[in-house]
């Protein structure tokens, strides 16, 4: 245990354990210091100075000062917060005529910084670079003139283990820019997006096209939340962290106009449905010494994915070719569902509100493209950030926190295997509740796989199905991906079945979620999904009544089936 | 020579460091030589990065033995059989005929002395710069802990020191050492670099080489760019401190033409890493720019940005910009900025 010391800020007695920095003892007692670099899971870049303090009568950055025992510090004398002004001054020049949020007038974390500094941005004029926004596929974009340098993108990009992301040039010309180096590809994972605290990098918005539709009477808007959703929008709302904002959302999906409510949570079951017997399938095939590609990599991660395709395209074999929830979900709806209700498909425009970037590269692939009842179709038109689903509530005012609680149509039923989704680990705990039940033709008794929940990056177990042992692997970021599949290249039995997730703590740590964003918030939206499963009384995919529906609607429409429900992969190149 | 008596040596010949901070050269050697590190370095700067500051150059091209000797009896102290020489480029061009066959030599004794060739800048005289460089990261600065002495490069303790320092310490290792300092002499009919007592007054300095201005003029002592701003009157009392050079100024030279050299130089040089020095520097850049040759300086404008660059700068490229303008400001034009 560290040692608890005494420091004084402002003249209060605060504790704080050594080695702490002054801001990170001022943050934990909720003082305000503002901040733009900083970041508590990043490296300490100090290059913002604005979280500038006054100890023994020296400025310095407090993120950088070590507290020590009956240290005295100021946060708040006139000079400091003259300095602080100057520097955001400095570092927004020019940011609210160039930001795309500020100019829509939808909240920015810039502009709330710029607000209470009383600071507007037009003070001085920015060094405009001749420099374009750069589109990460149709996932995310940056734009190097709203860029303050602060490095939290690039050291995050880092973290992941893709390097994508660098800043060169120096003085004025310092920029954001991407690595040339053709072998670095970004995977559209998003965690630059949700580590940028002036909006220079975000997920290519779907806000427009999605309200556009809303408006549009000719429609039928379905709306399907991501398990992640749930337990992290409610932090836009000043809600406690990772409580589930469920039946809430549902009334607030209702209230802007969406037709139909579903839920990417019925995909996940149709998903973990299709994952469990192809996992079956090649055990299977093994045990009869038959050719199959083993370990299985699940696949409905399309960070991961791309991740595979570009840096490891020799493993492709080993993805499972289940689509991924969204996916699966959306055909369901444009063809079991719109036969069932009678409605011409090509009229649905399905939105799906996820916590992840790489979700609107997914939609836009053509390889997902279906044809039904003469229409040529796509399963999910537009995907929303949770981000952005929190500004088109507000934009509409709806206080999500204050309203009545609802129920999802019918059709959004879901498992408490499909809430787990969300975190590192889930797909892989779901996906063995079912293949337990198509190899054994018993249920799993123990629900709760401990050694693969949590936010390890890399986690390791061996699970009994039947007098099987399954070796697997739960693994989260690049980073850690390029770990297993090297340990996987030295040794091609070390496990049956591994689950890849480019994001820390899997997709409720995904880089379309609130920038609340932390490591130790992540793990508290965790738990709220794991307290869903627990408390359904399905936590079994295939207990899924209306999956069951959909499976018998395509029994007699094969080609259908193959068309909607399962995929493949190929080689990608940069940039694509 | 044994290495206790060198060290006293050292510290009574009271030798500081003359890469700008005066840093006790028997202090650094000690706390570096008690550190338990299995693998410890010398590295030489021979980077000087200033405006119109040649005297390592000089150094190197004149007296190149007592530099490499110099590096070696640092070497010696430390137990360490590698060094580094972080080498402006075009340094080591004009001097690679002199140097590479002292290295050969080291290289035979079982001396590892490896250049850096730096892309010449002011950042990359910088300490954390510098050893960022050698390790192959982005030329920037670090943060203030872990010291260099700590951990230098690759995680071991560093041993920095400039040209000139090393050629003290061969001296004060040949019993040939005098106080002096060597300062390049700008702005006067023989420029060039000069050795003199490190307690000469400037004014002297400059009538000693016959190099006393016939016109009113002023002086910048210090480094052409961070440097102090002095009267003909306040060189009669001064001497030189910070890095070697004495630039002298016709009292004509307009604000304009003045703040120009210095803000351009500021702009150019950033590295880019911290908001002060990155974007204070381009907006001084750019408001000198617009005001014209003969107008007011806006010097309500240009106040708050040199203060927020001198007191929350990262490293000490942005804070010293303030002695310039400051001192420029009282002595020459008596305002208080």
């Amino acid at each position: 245990m560290p040692n608890t010391i005494t420091v004084y800020i402002d003249g209060q007695a605060y504790q704080a354990e050594e080695g702490q920095s002054i801001l990170q003892v001022a943050m934990s007692n909720q003082l305000d210091i503002p901040h733009l670099c900083y970041h508590e899971d990043l490296p300490i870049e100090a290059n913002c100075r604005l979280c500038l303090v006054e100890s023994e009568g020296k400025i310095t950055t407090s993120c950088t000062l070590k507290a020590s025992e009956g240290m005295k510090v100021s946060t708040k004398n006139e000079e400091l917060v003259e300095m602080r002004q100057e520097n955001l001054r400095l570092l927004l020049a020019s940011h609210v005529k160039n930001c795309p949020k500020c100019q829509k007038k939808q909240p920015c974390p810039a502009f709330g910084l710029m607000q209470k500094y009383g600071v507007t941005s037009e003070e001085y004029q920015r060094k405009m670079l001749d420099l374009a926004v750069h589109k990460m596929g149709s996932a995310a974009e940056f734009d190097p003139n709203l860029c303050v340098k602060c490095g939290r993108c690039v050291n995050i990009c880092a973290e992941i283990g893709i390097n994508f992301l660098k800043i060169e040039g120096k003085g004025a010309d310092a920029h954001l820019t991407y690595n040339q180096n053709p072998k670095v590809d970004c995977i559209y994972c998003g965690q630059c997006t949700v580590h940028c605290p002036v909006n220079a990098i975000r997920e290519q918005s779907h806000l427009e096209q999605v309200e556009a539709a809303l408006l549009d009477k000719d429609k039928i808007l379905i709306a399907q939340m991501a398990p992640s959703v749930r337990t992290s929008i409610g932090e836009e709302f000043g809600q406690e962290v990772g409580l589930n904002m469920e039946k809430k959302m549902f009334t607030a999906l209702r209230q802007l106009g969406f037709e139909k409510i579903f839920d990417v949570n019925t995909g996940a079951d149709i998903t973990t449905m299709i994952e469990a017997k192809d996992l079956s399938n090649r055990l299977k095939k093994r045990d009869a010494g038959e050719a199959t590609a083993l370990p299985m990599f699940t696949s409905c991660c399309p960070g991961w994915v791309k991740f595979l395709e570009f840096y490891y395209p020799d493993f492709i074999d080993h993805l499972t070719t289940a689509r991924s929830p969204q996916i699966h979900s959306g055909a369901a709806y444009k063809t079991w569902w719109a036969d069932k209700a009678g409605v011409d498909p090509s009229k649905i425009v399905v939105v799906s509100i996820m916590p992840c970037t790489s979700k609107k590269y997914e939609a836009e692939m053509e390889k997902f493209n279906f044809e039904h009842k003469g229409h040529k179709l796509k399963p999910v038109d537009f995907v929303l950030t949770t981000r952005e689903m929190a500004t088109l509530l507000k934009k509409n005012q709806i206080d999500l926190p204050s309203l009545e609680e609802s129920e999802a149509d019918t059709e959004g039923e879901y498992s408490g295997a499909a809430a787990i989704y969300g975190a590192s680990g889930g797909v892989m705990e779901s996906a063995l509740r079912t293949a337990t039940h198509i190899l054994t033709g018993e249920e799993m008794p123990n629900l709760e796989l401990e050694e693969v929940r949590g936010m390890k990056g890399i986690k390791r177990a061996t699970i009994k199905i039947g007098d099987k042992e399954i070796k697997v692997a739960v693994v989260a970021t690049a980073r850690n991906a390029r770990n297993v599949l090297e340990e996987i290249k030295r040794n091609k039995e070390a496990y049956d079945y591994v689950e890849f997730m480019a994001c820390p703590g899997g997709c409720i740590g995904g880089g379309g979620q609130p920038l609340t964003s932390t490591n130790a918030i992540i793990k508290k939206r965790i738990a709220g999904l794991y307290s869903i499963d627990a408390k359904k009384n399905r936590r079994r995919a295939h207990e899924n009544k209306v999956v069951r529906e959909f499976f018998s609607y395509l029994t007699d429409k094969p080609l259908l089936a193959e068309k909607i429900l399962y995929t493949s992969y190929s080689a990608k190149n940069k940039f694509e | 020579m044994y290495q206790d008596e060198l060290l006293a040596k050292i510290e009574e010949a009271g030798l500081v460091g003359r890469g700008g901070a005066a840093f006790p050269v028997h202090l650094k050697w000690q706390r570096i030589k008690s550190l338990k590190n299995p693998k410890k370095y010398v590295v030489c700067n021979a980077s000087e990065g200033e405006i119109g500051v040649e005297k390592d150059l000089y150094i190197l091209k004149n007296y190149p033995e007592e530099v490499i000797r110099g590096l070696l009896l640092a070497m010696d102290f430390l137990g360490t059989k590698e060094a580094y020489i972080n080498f402006n480029k075009d340094y080591y061009q004009a001097t690679k005929n002199k140097i590479d066959p002292l290295l050969d030599l080291c290289r035979k004794k079982g001396y590892l002395v490896s250049i850096f060739q730096e892309e010449p800048s002011y950042i990359g005289g910088e300490t954390g710069a510098l050893l960022n460089a050698i390790e192959g990261k982005k030329t920037q600065p670090r943060p203030e802990s872990p010291s260099p002495s700590l951990k230098g490069i690759f995680g071991y303790p560093v041993l920095l020191h400039n040209v000139e320092t090393l050629y003290d310490i061969a001296r004060v290792s040949m019993g040939t050492f005098k106080a002096t300092r060597f300062s390049t002499i700008l702005g006067v009919r023989n420029e060039g670099v000069y050795q003199f007592g490190i307690k000469q007054k400037v004014a002297d300095i400059l009538r000693e080489t016959n190099n006393y201005p016939e016109f009113p003029f002023f002086v910048q002592v210090g480094g052409g760019a961070s440097g102090e701003i002095l009267t003909s009157d306040q060189a009669e009392q001064a001497v030189v401190g910070g890095c070697g050079s004495i630039e002298i100024y016709k009292t004509s030279t307009s604000s304009k033409q003045f703040l120009d050299k210095i803000f351009n130089f500021y702009a150019k040089e950033s590295c880019g890493k911290c908001t002060p020095c990155r974007d204070g520097s381009w907006q001084l850049q750019q408001m000198l720019a617009e005001i014209e040759e003969g107008s007011e300086i806006t010097w309500q404008k240009i106040a708050p940005i040199i203060k927020v660059m001198e007191k929350s700068s990262y490293c000490g490229l942005g804070k010293s910009i303030a002695l310039p303008v400051k001192s420029y400001a009282k002595n020459i034009l008596g305002i208080e900025i």
